[in-house]
């Protein structure tokens, strides 16, 4: 009979987490930011099928980069939970937290129980209705929540992206001000060489505080191509 | 309800993109058509809304209601709202026991909803209404009872470029109508009224005030459905839609209107010329 080779906890832990990191350093990035009108959402993603943004609810958005099985699976999830609790309590009593709170918990449970973890990274962003009840938070791969202000950026180049949105980023920025911040940085730093990313790159949605109910709007490429132009 | 931690396998299993499959595979005591049976006469006991109308225009839909519910001979609420929102680019107003009308009007706005957030995309016009019919089929117990509900569903059909409107009746049959509609226990009287005023190709404020001249004639001969209050500035809820969406008229948009009609009925009291 083989004896099978013991394999520290933290040994297993550590060779998860690599693993998940490496497959989500292998995608593209997606900037989730504040700005004066409510939350911007900029991914770089050519396809206008497959979508790295979505809605959750009226007032809710959701972002993720990494696999996208895993990733979709999760934002399906996040829909059904977000309109049954909606439709079994109230429109009012769906939030970001409670959502950022069950993908916490699902990631962990899959992270710590299952073989192979979920190589996804994922933002749920809550528009309120003055900037200060805005929430950004992000979910790691291992269940880990942080709670964000102003921005978060991950993906294959999140570190140098963070520390251009560290300098670039205040509040306030327009509409504008805000995607071509994050798309400059995109563009910096998603490749070895700078590159220039125009409208049909580029997948971008906000969260519209003005809207009355659902606030969530993908910009169309027209739109787009006029905010990138300025 | 059990408050869930985390997501449970059904929320991530795959499946379809209908929230009322969902919501009866998991939770099915949650649907508004349940299907334990309703005592005998409970229709009697239970407010009943009354005359909703439809009508194609130019470039959409005009649907309008009126805001009575009776219970037998009790005037249940005076103010009642049975024409909605159902999306973005189509309306519902539901006739029949309000109680189980509005919970579904609810229902079928979540599963458009939840359609478009899962697919990325809109159902069709003709999606939206056959999604409505296999909902109604699921009532058929209920209506039996005494506890029907009879919607009319209009909308802007974006791949033709024009408004539409279904009928349907208990049973969840569905029937496309070409110019005009009515249901509910004015709807005869408001029907009748609808052949001699409607006119093919007329322009939303015409088809306004032809679905608020129908109303009229219902309330006029069905008890059932009430008039224009002018005295508690009620009105009918009045929907349109068309290319740019769905529009609910405020109480400024329909005063003057509502006021124009009954300034003319005060002489020719039966409308038209007289």
């Amino acid at each position: 009979m083989s004896v099978p080779f013991y394999v520290s906890p933290e040994q297993i832990m550590r060779d998860k987490a690599d693993f998940a990191r490496k497959g989500i350093a292998r995608g593209r990035s997606v900037v989730v930011m504040q700005y004066d009108g409510g939350i911007v959402f900029v991914a770089e993603n050519p396809s206008r099928a497959l979508h790295k943004i979505s809605e959750l609810y009226d007032r809710i958005g959701f972002a993720a980069v990494g696999k996208y099985n895993e990733f979709e699976s999760l934002r399906v999830a996040g829909v059904r939970l977000a309109d049954m609790r909606g439709y079994s309590y109230d429109r009012s009593d769906v939030t970001g937290r409670s959502l950022a709170n069950a993908y916490a918990q699902t990631l962990g449970t899959i992270f710590t129980e299952t073989a192979k973890p979920f190589e996804v990274e994922i933002v749920v962003a809550e528009v309120g209705m003055q900037a200060d009840d805005d929430q950004l938070y992000r979910l790691m791969f291992d269940g880990s929540v942080a709670d964000e202000r102003g921005y978060v950026a991950m993906g294959g180049s999140a570190e140098p992206i963070s520390a251009g949105l560290l300098e670039g980023w205040h509040e306030g920025l327009t509409l504008a001000e805000a995607v071509g911040l994050a798309v400059s940085l995109m563009g910096r730093h998603g490749d070895e060489k700078a590159r220039e990313l125009t409208a049909t790159q580029l997948e971008v949605a906000v969260l519209d505080r003005s809207r009355p109910r659902r606030t969530f709007q993908r910009l169309s490429n027209g739109r787009l191509a006029d905010l990138l132009a300025g | 309800m059990t408050p869930t931690h985390g997501l449970p396998g059904p929320y991530r299993a795959t499946g379809s993109a209908s929230f009322v499959d969902f919501l009866a595979a998991l939770h099915p005591e949650r649907l508004p058509v349940a299907g334990e049976p309703a005592m005998q006469g409970a229709g009697a006991l239970a407010p009943h809304g009354t005359t909703i109308v439809a009508l194609r225009t130019d470039g959409g839909v005009v649907m309008a209601g009126d805001r009575r519910a009776t219970m037998g001979n009790i005037i249940a609420q005076n103010d009642i709202e049975k024409v909605f929102a159902a999306d973005e680019f189509s309306v519902i107003g539901i006739a029949g026991t309000a109680g189980l009308a509005v919970e579904l009007v609810r229902l079928f706005q979540v599963e458009l909803e939840h359609y478009e957030k899962i697919e990325g995309l809109p159902l069709s016009l003709d999606g939206k209404a056959n999604r409505l019919a296999t909902m109604l089929r699921g009532n058929l117990g209920m209506a039996m009872q005494g506890l029907a509900v009879v919607p009319l569903f209009g909308g802007y059909d974006e791949a033709r470029g024009i408004g539409r409107i279904f009928s349907y009746d208990v049973t969840g049959g569905r029937y496309e109508e070409h110019d005009f509609y009515a249901v509910g226990s004015g709807s005869s009287f408001a029907r009748g009224s609808l052949k001699k005023l409607f006119r093919r190709g007329a322009s939303t404020d015409e088809a306004i005030a032809t679905a608020l001249e129908a109303l009229y004639d219902a309330a006029d001969d069905d008890s059932a459905t009430g008039g224009p209050d002018m005295a508690r500035g009620i009105y009918p809820v009045v929907a349109t839609v068309d290319a740019s969406g769905v529009h609910l008229l405020d109480d400024d948009e329909l005063a003057p209107r509502v006021r124009h009609m009954v300034d003319a009925r005060m002489t020719s009291p039966d409308g038209g010329t007289s």
